[in-house]
This record gives structure tokens, C-alpha cells and sequence, in this order.
């Protein structure tokens, strides 16, 4: 390892939990729930305009039981709401989630009766993107600022103690 | 063929089942009472002149009025006559039952089943009538003018948090 040539015979010291929360917010792999029009910008910012991989976060992963963070890109409809909840209920902990767009964060221009008026109604969300769709850059913005809170043990969701020491914090919002 | 004609073979046809008809910007449309719905529209597809084969769209109305308050509209077209077709029907509020068209054009199956759902329109000899877009369990007929814009508190429910 090239490690061994930078440091000769001295050697680092960390904490495990930090050396384990690096690791973690440098291989977030997300669930796409790609519902509606955020999706293509969401796809954008995998793709390799954009390339999602400089943050470690490329492999889109279509399994819950596989991913860190769940992207919900999209209108939610209180019928969808049971599956998106069911798909978050499916991932591992610990588990993080952005809520891409306005209509996801808060119903948005959508303002009906089939409509949720917000994930937050019914998911813990970590970071909120402002946009209507939010550009790809912003959604990197979005990903890097929950990075940080993973670095520093943050997490809105509900995580057992012998996973690690997680403690709950505000949710943040992305702006361009 | 043109709207006239077509007029005309409707009105000796079903001289007893015509209510009304009014033209609008070249496009006819013909309101028939809901009990011989199935007949005309049968008539309209298998005469060899008019051959209305293709139901473009099915949709309902309400009209929010003390009588004849739900419509339902069929909108007809002839490949072969290059000719546009509105056919409308309209039931009570007490009793909002329609015989369903599907056994004459299956497409018709999916639009009954919107209609009922966002009217409470009842189709009746439907094969499949269950909700298309609400939950199975939801209640209420969202596009039913009584009906809140943002809903009935309460009638969908979210999962926990």
C-alpha cells in the first residue's frame, strides 16, 4: 500500500467510529425512487456529466437491502407513500434520506388531495433540495452536505446502538 | 360524410331515443337517454355506412344540478368516414348506473373503470369494476365538484412515522 511509503515506520491514530464514518460517507450508495420528472435529473448526476462516482455514490442500487441513502426523486402520492415507506423499512441501518425537489419536500406546485404535502410527513429526511426540478449540481450539493453530517455521526433515522454511536440532527437544505 | 347526415340516419333510426343535439365549432354531439346507450352505440359501430370503430375516449361529468347531475360522454371516431363523434348521456344522483359499453368496444373497459372512480359512476355488466387511481379502500369520488380540494382529512392514511 502506498501508505506504507508516505508514513515509514510511524503510524496513524483515529477513532474507529471516525475511521468507519469516513468509509461510510465516501461509499453512500443510493436507492433511486425515481417517481416522477426529478428522476432525469437524478440520472444526470450519476451519469458521467456530472458523475456522482467523484463522491463515491455511482452505484445506484435497485435493492433496498444495499443501499445507505434513499434518493426520493418525485411527487409522492399518498398511494405511493406505502411503497416508498416499505422500500425505506427494507434498507439497512444506518440509513439516510434526501428528499429531491420541491414537490417532495413539500407537495410542491401540487397542492391537491392525492398529494403529500411533504415526505417528512411520514420519513425522517436528512437534507431537502430546492428546485423544481434541482439541477445536478445541486443535487451533488445536496449529497456532499450529507457527507458532512455522516462524518459527524448524524442521523435522522432511528439506528441501534451496536451499529455505532449516531446522534439525531436538524435536516438541511441544498440551495444553488 | 358530414355532421348532417349523420344527423339524420340517428334521428329515423332511433326516433323515439333522441333528446337533444347541438353543433359546436363543426362537431356534433348527441344526447340519448342512459337506457338505450348500448344500442345506440352498437348502431354507431356496426352500421356499415357510419362505422364508428374506434372509441377515442370515455369520460364523466358532473354537472353539480338537482337533476341529471352525472354525465357520461363518448367520444367516437370513424377511421373510414374521417369523422368525429360526441354522444352524451346523463343519470340521476340517487341511482348514477349506466350499462357499460365493453362487450362493444373493449377499450372502454379502463375508461369505465376511471369514470367510476372518479365519479361513482356505476357501470353496469362492467367485467373488472374496480378503482383505477385511489387506494381500493378510499371512500369518496375525488373529481365529485362536493368533493374538498385537499381531500377529507384522514381518508387516506400515511404510514407511520
Amino acid at each position: 500500500m502506498g501508505l506504507d511509503k508516505a508514513l515509514g515506520d510511524s503510524f496513524l491514530t483515529t477513532k474507529v467510529e471516525d475511521a468507519i464514518n469516513w468509509c461510510r460517507k465516501n461509499s453512500l450508495w443510493p436507492m433511486p425512487m425515481g417517481i416522477s420528472c426529478c428522476a432525469i435529473e437524478m440520472m444526470a448526476f450519476a451519469g458521467p456529466r456530472f458523475d456522482a462516482s467523484r463522491f463515491g455514490s455511482e452505484v445506484l442500487r435497485f435493492s433496498p437491502r444495499q443501499s445507505d441513502v434513499m434518493l426520493v426523486a418525485g411527487t409522492t402520492t399518498y398511494k405511493m407513500a406505502k411503497v416508498v415507506r416499505k422500500i425505506y423499512d427494507q434498507m439497512p441501518e444506518p440509513k439516510w434520506v434526501i428528499a429531491m425537489g420541491a414537490c417532495t419536500s413539500s407537495g410542491g406546485m401540487y397542492r391537491t388531495y392525492s398529494v403529500v404535502q411533504g415526505i417528512d410527513l411520514f420519513l425522517p429526511v436528512d437534507v431537502y433540495v430546492a428546485g423544481c426540478p434541482p439541477r445536478p449540481d445541486n443535487l451533488l450539493n445536496a449529497l456532499m452536505l450529507l457527507q458532512r453530517k455522516v462524518q459527524k455521526g448524524e442521523c435522522r433515522g432511528t439506528v441501534p446502538s451496536y451499529i455505532g454511536d449516531f446522534h439525531s440532527s436538524q435536516p438541511v437544505t441544498a440551495t444553488t | 360524410m358530414d355532421n348532417q347526415t349523420v344527423l339524420e340516419r340517428l334521428k329515423t333510426r332511433f326516433a323515439d331515443a333522441f333528446v337533444e343535439s347541438r353543433e359546436f365549432r363543426g362537431e356534433l354531439t348527441v344526447v340519448v337517454p342512459k337506457d338505450r346507450i348500448v344500442e345506440v352505440c352498437s348502431f354507431l359501430k356496426n352500421d356499415a355506412d357510419l362505422a364508428y370503430e374506434f372509441l377515442s375516449d370515455l369520460c364523466g361529468i358532473d354537472m353539480y344540478t338537482p337533476e341529471k347531475r352525472f354525465g357520461v360522454i363518448y367520444n367516437l371516431l370513424s377511421l373510414k368516414n374521417r369523422h368525429r363523434l360526441r354522444i352524451k348521456t346523463f343519470v340521476e344522483e340517487e341511482n348514477p348506473k349506466v350499462q357499460t359499453i365493453t362487450g362493444i368496444w373493449g377499450t372502454a373497459n379502463a375508461h369505465e373503470r376511471e369514470t367510476y372512480d372518479m365519479f361513482g359512476i356505476i357501470f353496469v355488466g362492467h367485467p373488472d369494476l374496480r378503482r383505477m387511481y385511489m387506494p381500493d379502500d378510499f371512500e369518496y369520488h375525488p373529481l365529485r365538484k362536493d368533493f374538498p380540494l385537499m381531500g377529507i382529512p384522514g381518508s387516506l392514511p400515511l404510514p407511520k412515522k
